[in-house]
């Protein structure tokens, strides 16, 4: 039994919070959510203000994609709480463990329309894992606790825990609970091994084996189990859009992303495989085109924590429920114990290199000096393997999906599911402090950074230096995209005329701003940014009217994949 | 195919409007809901019937099982099941012979005659929906003025 303590909703609060090992809080102070904030004054955990509470939750997020530990943002209520909602349904889209607290007014104003009132609970609820609303002091440590337990076990999820300001205020006789109960809360992560031997089985019998990682084995870890699976049954891995680098991306046995906007080798090889080993994915459309068609022929062994998942979009021969890396482990040693290896030179194999080979030197890209693939392939060569990769959302970010190489796996993200142009830059603060050591890389365009370049004022002046790598169409690109091929050219709402100035603007902010116009510049600025303790902007300007290609247009399948001409 | 779900939930605020907020999201259909505590006041049951292929049923099982407030979630076999739900008519009287027909009706259901009026009697009735939208057809011709129908309560007729 733990001793009881008497103190207000605020400290029990930061002191559950620092038992969950909480270092810091990415949030933005107001009126009702000041008794937290007076906290900061009396606690371990460290403040970083963001200038947006939308920004707040994108970093921790980030940080919580990179630690795998819930990042935690604060918000105050009302349009503050609203604000994080973005940043919420972001991490729901992509499983990302976080917490956000929020302040709500007092328990006796709820209801009464008050001002910065908003009744977050009834927004949040279909974007968040679980949602808490404590209408007394004294159930905090427990709110908290079971929060960040559902937060980062099972499928990790967003959860919202808002508190009404006299909740925080009261004081009360806290228990600090080592043990709790959830009753409707089983997260299923059990390895299954009759199912894995069953699945190992199909492997071996099919023609045409391929292995789908998805974004669930970079949640998991999975990645040395993951890459014994693939050389020992010598198996072709593509990965969805979020599972990008959970496999290295140099690998002989890695095709790259399948999808919308997949590497032409991965999109051929998945359309031609007979059975498919499908890894902690949920089979977005962006992933595999038109359901009917994906499944067709395809035999397909489900691998997910979440049961609910399998069936959802795609119908599954085999459902293999529990831990991504617990059930790869078990398969990993069952291969092992009954010695199966499969040769490499069987036709199947064989062609998959072919075919690999042939889009690596073939595949058509931007002739100009500063392409696309020029300006990502320069980047990866000159960032050390560790670095961390984010991206907003948008023609770069599909760009860096087919031609920047994830070498070691689990250092790339994006915001793919729910696609929140403006996710990169404020996350890659998150994964900075996530992860000092290593460079951490914002791969960005204008359109997108636009969204949330006011986290320069954070990146500066808390220290967190961060490269915003923009490559500048001065365009929202993917719309122009869209326009120039579905809408003959009508380029309406696009056109952001090169404003901002990104090098003035970062520097009006403290950051360093650099321009590449050639190869040569973007070599120095790169090498720049790389040696600098402060945050950097590298500003790219790139040609408007270039493409990202290959393009599986929606409602058509991998195989009716659009390539370069 | 109609299926019938039984869930037992928490019984805290908001519950409801997390499940039927879930069947909204996912693009599922509500036939009837009903909810009431349980013997346990820590916990409600609510019995929700709805419509949908074989996969879109086990889907929505799968997705309100995944909720974290629903401690049990099962599609209960029709033929293993009692379910029933309660219905209220307001039946309007045009002539003489009219309360005696109706009268009539009700008895062939098992249903029970209430305030009967020169020109309204009403009926409760305890039936399962496709009883029930039997009687409503009998009942039709004489003018129904009001029906309030609970939705299905249900529960397996087995230990299991």
């Amino acid at each position: 039994m733990n001793k009881m303590e008497t103190m207000i909703g605020a400290k029990a609060l930061m002191t559950a919070m620092e038992k969950e090992g909480v270092k810091q809080v990415f949030g933005l102070p107001g009126g009702s959510n000041l008794p937290m904030y007076d906290e900061f004054s009396r606690c371990n955990i460290r403040h970083i203000l963001a200038r947006h509470e939308q920004s707040a939750s994108h970093m921790a997020d980030g940080f919580g994609r990179v630690s795998r530990k819930p990042g935690v943002c604060f918000a105050t209520s009302g349009p503050g709480a609203t604000n994080i909602l973005t940043g919420i349904a972001t991490a729901q889209a992509d499983s990302s463990p976080m917490i956000a607290v929020t302040g709500q007014v007092p328990v006796a104003m709820i209801g009464k329309d008050a001002f910065q009132e908003s009744d977050i609970i009834g927004m949040a609820n279909p974007v968040v894992k679980y949602a808490y609303q404590p209408r007394t002091a004294a159930e905090i440590p427990e709110v908290i606790r079971k929060g960040f337990y559902i937060a980062e076990t099972g499928r990790p999820g967003p959860v919202l825990i808002d508190i009404p300001k006299d909740v925080q205020q009261n004081e009360a006789e806290m228990i600090f609970p080592d043990e709790f109960k959830i009753q409707g809360y089983h997260p299923w992560t059990d390895p299954d091994i009759i199912a894995v031997e069953k699945a190992i089985d199909m492997l071996l019998h099919a023609q045409k084996p391929v292995i789908l990682a998805g974004g669930g084995t970079i949640i998991s870890s999975a990645f040395a189990e993951l890459q014994s699976i693939a050389e020992t049954l010598v198996l072709p891995v593509v990965t969805t859009f979020k599972g990008k680098g959970a496999f290295p991306e140099n690998h002989p046995l890695c095709l790259g992303s399948i999808g919308m906007h997949g590497r032409a080798e991965a999109n051929k090889i998945m359309a031609e495989a007979d059975c498919v080993l499908a890894i902690g994915t949920r089979f977005s459309d962006r992933s595999v085109g038109t359901f009917e068609t994906f499944e067709k022929g395809l035999k397909i062994i489900h691998m997910d924590v979440d049961p609910a998942e399998i069936g959802k979009n795609q119908t599954a021969q085999l459902a293999v429920v529990g831990d991504v890396r617990a059930n790869l482990r078990i398969m990993v040693k069952l291969l092992l114990q009954k010695s199966l290896k499969k040769s490499d030179d069987s036709t199947w194999i064989k062609h998959v290199r072919e075919t690999r080979s042939y889009w690596k030197e073939n595949l058509k890209i931007h002739p100009g000096e500063m392409g696309a693939a020029k300006i990502l392939r320069k980047l990866r060569e000159l960032l050390p393997k560790e670095s961390v990769i984010t991206t907003e959302v948008g023609q770069h970010q599909m760009w860096a999906s087919l031609f920047y190489d994830v070498i070691q796996p689990g250092t790339f993200f994006s915001s793919t599911g729910l696609g929140t142009m403006g996710w990169g830059f404020p996350a890659a603060i998150g994964a900075k402090v996530a992860r000092p050591d290593v460079p951490v890389v914002d791969i960005a365009g204008d359109g997108s950074f636009a969204m949330t370049e006011n986290s320069l004022a954070t990146a500066v002046l808390e220290d967190i230096p961060v490269i915003v790598f923009v490559l500048n169409n001065a365009t929202l690109g993917m719309v122009a995209q869209w326009q120039r091929t579905f809408y003959d050219r009508r380029m309406i709402g696009v056109d952001q005329k090169s404003c901002p100035d990104y090098v003035k603007l970062a520097e009006s902010y403290g950051a360093q701003g650099l321009r590449a116009q050639s190869m040569d510049e973007l070599d120095k600025a790169i090498k720049t940014a790389l040696s600098s303790d402060v945050a950097t902007v590298i500003d790219i300007p790139i040609d408007p009217e270039e493409d990202v290609l290959p393009f599986v247009a929606p409602g058509t399948s991998l195989s009716d994949m659009v390539l370069p001409s | 195919m109609w299926a019938i779900l039984s869930l037992l939930v928490e019984n805290k605020p908001g519950i409801l409007f997390k499940i039927t907020h879930l069947f909204r999201a996912r693009n599922f259909n509500i036939d009837s809901i009903s909810v009431g505590i349980t013997d346990n006041p820590d916990y409600s049951r609510m019995t929700i019937t709805t419509f949908g292929d074989e996969k879109q049923i086990a889907q929505i099982v799968k997705q309100l099982d995944k909720m974290i407030d629903t401690v049990e979630v099962k599609q209960l076999d029709e033929h293993e099941t009692l379910f029933r739900e309660l219905s209220l008519f307001k039946i309007k009287l045009s002539n003489a012979n009219d309360s005696m027909e109706v009268n009539k009706i009700t008895n062939a259901y098992g249903g029970k005659v209430h305030n009967v009026r020169k020109d309204s009697m009403m009926i409760e009735l305890t039936a399962t929906p496709d009883q029930t939208n039997a009687f409503e057809e009998l009942v039709k011709p004489f003018g129904i003025i009001d029906v309030a129908r609970t939705g299905v309560a249900a529960l397996q007729r087995s230990e299991q």
